[in-house]
């Protein structure tokens, strides 16, 4: 069976798509074509060790954080460690940053040593962001994840202090305490905002006989949540309701953003949605699409 | 199997995945982490990439090399400017169909916006039909084809210069036993991803059966398809070989020639040998039945062919005739020449009689299988398509909507039902699954103008610009295979 790290070019010809197992990454840099050629050498190169090493600490990784600080070996582990360690009260694992971890690894390894304008690695939505001075990167971004198009575009210029961006929600490939539909977290790295969106993600929880919940462990067996109810399908609800679970999740966003551990963050659920803090200028449009 | 390894662990049905080093335990009918390997029924499935192909072609419309900068990565390229053709394979299923299409794609041809509805469709009414070139005999008709000795079809008709094979269908599939179904699956899978099958036959032969590839018939591979029955054959070379021969006699099971009774010796005005073969006489110079079927000369069990000579007629016959005696491919062939008591003595054989002998064999098209397979579309998965699925119906049987398998064209059954029947060869290698039902999964495409789209009700609300799709990490870019019709030509739409 095929088993091992696999990397192509995308149908554009420009971005790159490294996978392994549960990883999937698109990655593009921008710049001279040599420079972004090395880039993306330096990106594959990396890559293949990626996967293994955080495999022979997963047991651990699976495990809640508490005291006394564990220090791990592999790299992608300790950015999850010190992404979640701030949550460490609320039992999260380190595998609530483990996509965004990644992301961080890899854009580092793809800029390392290189000069590029800007560059991305997107990891399933967490995206780990470079840019140079006086550079911005254009976002798409996604508020159904059901139905993904790109709703609004929003500019991210190298003066905000974000180079991570990423999304949580019920419907995505984790799984959520909460019910938004997404929570797009922005903050200075990918992990950072991997963490967050999952801890705003399960602060949109509410009860509501439209909403079912199942324990984690009998949809993934193997899951850090273990036997936590997590959702599994969100019914028609009313607007008091929405506002009740949105509301729960911005002062979840809002606590963590004067922590300092977040820019800014979107939640979205049943189209309606809210903006805490700092969002590149199209995204800060409020109220109802 | 396909694509399908044992899993360890059977505990609670719980799998363990070996896919890469993450190892998920995956329960049954749920997804490891990745969501490409799941665990169906015990068992470690792929969930296939979803294939796009692309037609490669320059400005004068010729086919140009395919991904000729494939080498530049360990992945594959598709180029941005070229057609592209999302096809069914990967693009997983909602069976029981209640929702819409996995993919519903518009993209833009030549100034038409043509949408692709784009499926995998859960076959439970579905089988293959096999063609068997060969006239070698396998078996009665309609003896049972059998798999680990479960009847999985049945020896059909015979066609020209074929033996034909029906196997499946939803009687051997779901209306027998547990294991007579996964059998028969399992059975119609392999042969629908061109893989090698072998089955015997109620009192017949063993055959090894695989799409594009010639018979093996209890162990011995076929090479060539005849190239006409023996009267045929005659028809086709008696004039090459008059002046160098006195009789020819084309030894067939079907219908056994010879050339100086038959219409085509007659027409030469070559005089009567006195030659007389054993059989029933059907008309002038073709007899039916003169040995047993086998796997001999020409599909009998003739291994001598001097046995099927029943007499000599002394008072017509000749010391010092030429006698050439030759199976229908020209595999089979000897040359006598009759002593002065009559008798057939073998004799080096001329070059003028040797170079038609294997002009024989150079008109015989090599002996293949092939494999049809057929599947039912007319029932739920229509409800992917639209939300009043009999006229999707009749924009098939109108011809406004084509339909293909995984990009293949389809012949699609007059009658009720969007019956259609596809050459596997045609089609992607392993673009065919199976869920444990058992039933096939098939990959299945509908492709209309967009406004028949919106008017035969379908979803477009739901529908992904063709842009999007090759965007999704998972289309997996394939070279259009030449030989298929572009589904979006307009001229191939209403074909």
């Amino acid at each position: 069976m095929a088993g091992g790290p696999v990397a192509a070019l995308l149908p554009d010809g420009r971005r790159l798509h490294l996978q392994h197992g549960p990883i999937d990454l698109v990655i593009e840099a921008f710049g001279a074509p040599d420079e972004i050629a090395a880039a993306y050498r330096q990106a594959v190169a990396r890559f293949a060790d990626i996967l293994p090493t955080l495999v022979a600490e997963l047991p651990a990784l699976r495990t809640p954080l508490a005291e006394p600080r564990w220090q791990p070996e592999g790299p992608v582990a300790r950015r999850m460690v010190a992404a979640c360690w701030p949550y460490r009260d609320r039992l999260v694992t380190p595998m609530a940053a483990v996509a965004g971890a990644v992301a961080d690894e890899m854009i580092a390894a793809l800029v390392g040593g290189r000069t590029l304008s800007r560059a991305y690695v997107n990891n399933g939505g967490d995206i780990a962001i470079y840019l140079a001075p006086g550079e911005e990167l254009r976002l798409g971004v996604v508020g159904d994840i059901d139905n993904p198009s790109i709703d609004t575009t929003a500019r991210l210029t190298a003066a905000l202090p974000i180079r991570g961006i990423a999304t949580s929600g019920w419907s995505g490939r984790s799984f959520s305490l909460g019910i938004a539909d997404a929570v797009t977290v922005l903050a200075d790295d990918a992990a950072a905002a991997d963490a967050a969106a999952t801890m705003i993600a399960n602060a949109t929880a509410i009860d509501h006989p439209a909403i079912a919940r199942a324990p984690a462990s009998t949809i993934e067996l193997d899951s850090d949540l273990g036997d936590r109810l997590v959702t599994v399908s969100v019914g028609a609800l009313d607007a008091r309701s929405i506002e009740e679970a949105l509301g729960q999740g911005a002062a979840e966003a809002d606590r963590l953003r004067r922590a300092g551990l977040v820019t800014g963050a979107v939640l979205v659920l049943k189209r309606r949605y809210r903006v805490v803090g700092t969002v590149p200028a199209a995204l800060d449009n409020g109220g109802e699409r | 199997m396909n694509d399908i390894t044992e899993g360890g662990g059977k505990a609670d049905g719980i799998i363990t995945c070996d896919a890469c080093p993450v190892l998920c335990r995956i329960r049954p009918e749920k997804t490891g982490a990745c969501d490409r390997y799941g665990n169906s029924a015990g068992v470690l499935v792929r969930m296939d990439p979803l294939v796009v192909t692309q037609r490669a072609v320059d400005d004068k419309g010729a086919v140009v090399p395919f991904l000729e900068a494939a080498e530049r990565w360990d992945g594959s390229l598709v180029r941005p400017d070229a057609p592209v053709f999302v096809t069914g394979i990967g693009a997983t299923t909602t069976y029981p169909d209640y929702k819409p299409a996995p993919f519903i794609v518009a993209s833009r041809h030549d100034g038409v916006d043509m949408v692709t509805v784009v499926s995998e469709g859960v076959f439970s009414y579905c089988g293959v039909k096999v063609k068997i070139d060969t006239d070698r005999y396998i078996g009665p008709e309609p003896a049972a084809v059998r798999v680990d000795g479960e009847q999985i079809g049945h020896v059909t008709t015979a066609e020209y210069g074929s033996q034909m094979l029906a196997l499946g269908g939803v009687r051997h599939l779901t209306g027998g036993s547990k294991k007579e179904g996964t059998v028969t699956c399992a059975a119609l899978l392999a042969l629908c991803n061109k893989e090698a099958v072998e089955m015997t036959i109620d009192d017949g032969a063993t055959i090894v059966v695989q799409a594009g590839k010639p018979p093996i018939i209890n162990g011995v591979q076929e090479a060539r398809m005849r190239v006409g029955c023996g009267s045929a054959t005659l028809g086709i070379f008696a004039p090459q070989w008059h002046g160098h021969v006195d009789e020819v006699i084309v030894v067939d099971d079907h219908i056994t020639g010879v050339l100086t009774e038959h219409q085509a010796g007659r027409f030469l005005d070559m005089p009567h040998a006195g030659i007389r073969v054993r059989g029933r006489k059907s008309t002038p110079g073709r007899y039916f039945q003169v040995a047993e079927p086998g796997s001999g000369w020409g599909g009998t069990d003739v291994k001598d062919p001097l046995t099927i000579v029943e007499r000599i007629d002394t008072k017509t016959a000749w010391p010092g005739l030429r006698l050439l005696m030759v199976s229908t491919t020209g595999e089979d062939s000897a040359f006598f020449v009759l002593d002065d008591q009559l008798k057939p003595k073998p004799a080096a054989m001329p070059d003028p009689i040797r170079l038609v002998v294997d002009r024989i064999g150079e008109n015989c098209e090599p002996a293949l299988c092939t494999v049809l397979f057929m599947g039912g579309a007319g029932g739920s998965l229509r409800a992917g398509v639209t939300v009043n699925p009999v006229r999707l119906t009749r924009s098939i049987k109108h011809l406004r909507t084509r339909v293909t398998v995984g990009g293949a064209p389809v012949y699609v059954w007059p009658g009720g039902g969007i019956t259609v029947m596809v050459d596997v060869t045609r089609l992607p290698d392993r673009a065919f699954g199976y869920v444990p039902t058992p039933a096939l999964v098939a990959p299945i495409e509908f492709t209309l103008p967009y406004q028949d789209y919106v008017e035969l009700g379908g979803y477009t609300d739901r529908m992904k610009r063709i842009e999007e799709v090759l965007q999704m990490p998972r289309a997996k870019p394939s070279a259009w295979r030449p030989d298929n019709p572009w589904p979006f030509d307009r001229s191939a739409a209403l074909a």
